[in-house]
């Protein structure tokens, strides 16, 4: 059997080709310069790791974005370990920033950087789980429609076109309103389930275009299993493009939950940065020009996201060699 | 065209059917009843509950059988009658939903379209000049990572609360009446301003670095080479390079419209602005069941005709499915 190396370089630059989150979309991936890359010489995978790992240091953008976010990583970790205070805590209401508080307190007396770390936790946890989730899905129904194609495709592409018409938010607005309790993991397990489609549409379109490939072909005449041939041909071949997937998926994660906590939807056993802003608006912090109260949660929430745009970017130009030269 | 165009119909209409079960599905799928959650707002005695729960189940339905409920729930669908408000008590689900929508409309309409047109444009600009994607590409980032609450909250802030340019919350001066006179309407768009910069925004971002992306990505394919090999000068090679990546771009809008609609239901909300954003908040808060289902199939309507608009401008700006598909018509 070949041995499918260069992974990433057969794939089309497919998440430069749109739009945060419609860069999820890759109906047609690029093919036409497949079969000059056939006859290249196969390289040892070891070396090709050493080489993305020496293309991934010289790129500035993977580099910044990846210390941004590593930064607000640490800062989810060890924030409530140097926090003075605690967010059951209650303190002098209305207090701007000071060296007691170091991001002020609430219209309640709670401090706020005690409720900013521990809603970066819940963000990142909300993150985590959705993108696994919506990870999960798409990956099963995309390989299925992708590999087994005919009737079954069909029905699982209409599936998935209907479900990505229907308003992700929408539908946790009315499916939340019924629960009394809210967790952060059924959250992030909601936002998954949701979220899927993007998944299973690029997993789709990249498995529809392998399939035909030669390798594949082999592996099918050697008389393997089709879940085998999906795990080990298929899915190797598009691991870089699915790791840029999920990332784009984490970061849309995160914001939807912000969204959805900002309705007043948000967990009820925690806080998050979109409650946070929730609370900000109903104790108008804004008529009170409490900044230090809607501020942080927001802009610790936009770096969060951009620091992943932009190390996603990097990893795509790492990945994908034809754009390295840019 | 017309095999096209029906297969498209079909679609939405499997969607408009799927939306509308899981409208209808929710609330039956979720532990204990309507009349329950009603009733456990109250505090009763246990015989008054009783007696309160065998009214409310027959005047609501819920003690028929489920696939009864499901029957009665599309006829009242299919007749316009969404039932009547518990927010806004005697009034009709469809009439709020209809009084809050102009308010949506004003406020997504022109945030898609002159975002999609701007950001498009200057996508494009960026893929020309080095020196205006240095600040485009980064701009578009952060734009892209905003949520929409914190723009939603930070923009009147700064604009209306410290430096006193626009009102911050309300769709017009309190103090007028709705007429259409000059006062009125001029009072209407300045309040009307904050909200929509705000959707406008966050899209813009995505837009540009989506241009820019597939420009560069046309501006080296073959037909690009092929235009400049046979002499043709460089602002005619741009031109059809644009012209084949607003394509995707178009598609694009189609999935996107889906976050734009949250990002507008956050706004409204931050803003006080009365669209179905608002309209569901205050659901949400009064447990007005009945108004959350109806506006999430508005919603949802609203989302398959905007889908099936695009469709249609898919079909004109695109000469190859024109013709594909008058090929498959002979």
């Amino acid at each position: 059997m070949i041995e499918p190396v260069r992974r990433a370089a057969e794939l089309p630059p497919a998440s430069r080709r749109g739009a945060f989150p419609s860069g999820l979309r890759s109906e047609e991936p690029a093919t036409s310069d497949e079969g000059r890359r056939e006859l290249r010489a196969p390289r040892r995978r070891a070396g090709q790791q050493s080489d993305l790992l020496y293309y991934a240091k010289r790129n500035s953008k993977l580099v910044f974005g990846l210390s941004l976010e590593l930064f607000f990583v640490l800062a989810a970790i060890i924030g409530p370990v140097i926090s003075p205070h605690g967010t059951a805590e209650f303190f002098l209401p209305r207090q701007p920033p000071s060296a007691q508080h170091w991001m002020g307190t609430d219209y309640f007396g709670h401090d706020v950087f005690a409720q900013l770390v521990n809603g970066l936790q819940l963000s990142y946890l909300v993150g985590a789980l959705g993108a696994l989730c919506a990870a999960l899905v798409g990956m099963a129904l995309g390989f299925t429609a992708g590999y087994r194609g005919g009737l079954l495709d069909d029905v699982l592409q209409m599936i998935t076109n209907i479900m990505v018409m229907i308003p992700s938010l929408v539908l946790l607005v009315v499916i939340g309103a019924y629960l009394k309790t809210r967790g952060v993991v059924f959250e992030g397990v909601f936002i998954g389930l949701t979220t899927w489609p993007w998944v299973a549409r690029a997993v789709r379109a990249q498995t529809f275009t392998l399939r035909s490939r030669e390798f594949i072909d082999l592996a099918r005449l050697s008389g393997r299993r089709a879940s085998s041939i999906v795990v080990k041909d298929i899915a190797p071949n598009m691991a870089s493009y699915l790791f840029l997937v999920v990332i784009l998926l984490f970061g849309s994660a995160m914001l939807l939950a912000a969204s959805y906590d900002f309705l007043g939807l948000g967990p009820t056993n925690g806080i998050s940065l979109g409650t946070m802003m929730n609370q900000a608006m109903l104790w108008s912090a804004l008529q009170l020009k409490m900044w230090w109260w809607f501020v942080p949660p927001g802009l610790v929430l936009t770096g969060m996201v951009a620091a992943l745009l932009i190390a996603n970017v990097g990893l795509d130009e790492v990945f994908n060699p034809r754009l390295r030269e840019q | 065209m017309r095999r096209y165009l029906t297969r498209k119909v079909i679609t939405y209409l499997l969607a408009f059917f799927v939306g509308a079960t899981i409208d209808w599905g929710i609330p039956h799928l979720m532990p204990g009843n309507p009349v329950q959650l009603y009733l456990s707002k109250f505090q009763l005695q246990p015989g008054g509950y009783a007696a309160l729960y065998k009214t409310m189940s027959e005047a609501f339905g819920t003690s028929l059988p489920l696939w009864d409920q499901y029957l009665h729930f599309w006829s009242g669908l299919l007749h316009g009658d969404l039932g009547v408000s518990i927010y806004d008590f005697p009034g009709r689900v469809t009439t709020l939903i209809f009084d809050a929508i102009p308010y949506t409309l004003a406020l997504l309409g022109p945030a898609i379209v002159l975002s999609y047109l701007l950001g498009n444009r200057l996508g494009a600009a960026a893929a020309r000049r080095r020196s205006l994607d240095n600040t485009v590409l980064p701009a578009g980032y952060v734009l892209q990572a905003i949520p929409y609450p914190w723009l939603a909250l930070a923009l009147p802030y700064l604009l209306g609360v410290v430096w006193h340019v626009f009102p911050i919350s309300g769709p017009y001066d309190q103090t007028l009446l709705p007429a259409l006179s000059w006062p009125f309407v001029s009072s209407l768009l300045y309040h009307w301003f904050l909200p929509f910069l705000t959707v406008f925004l966050v899209s813009l971002g995505g837009w540009a670095i989506g241009m820019r992306n597939l420009v560069i990505y046309e501006l080296e394919n073959d037909s690009s080479r092929y235009l400049r090999a046979l002499g043709a000068r460089e602002r005619l090679v741009r031109r059809h390079a644009y012209r084949s990546a607003s394509l995707p771009q178009l598609s694009g809008l189609a999935l996107a419209l889906g976050v734009v609609i949250g990002g507008n239901i956050v706004t409204e909300i931050a803003f006080h602005y009365p669209g179905l954003g608002l309209l569901i908040y205050n659901a949400i808060e009064d447990e007005d069941y009945f108004l959350l289902q109806g506006i999430f199939i508005f919603i949802v309507i609203g989302v398959l005709l905007a889908n099936f608009v695009i469709d249609l401008v898919y079909i004109t700006v695109d000469p190859r499915t024109r013709l594909s598909m008058q090929g498959a018509a002979q």
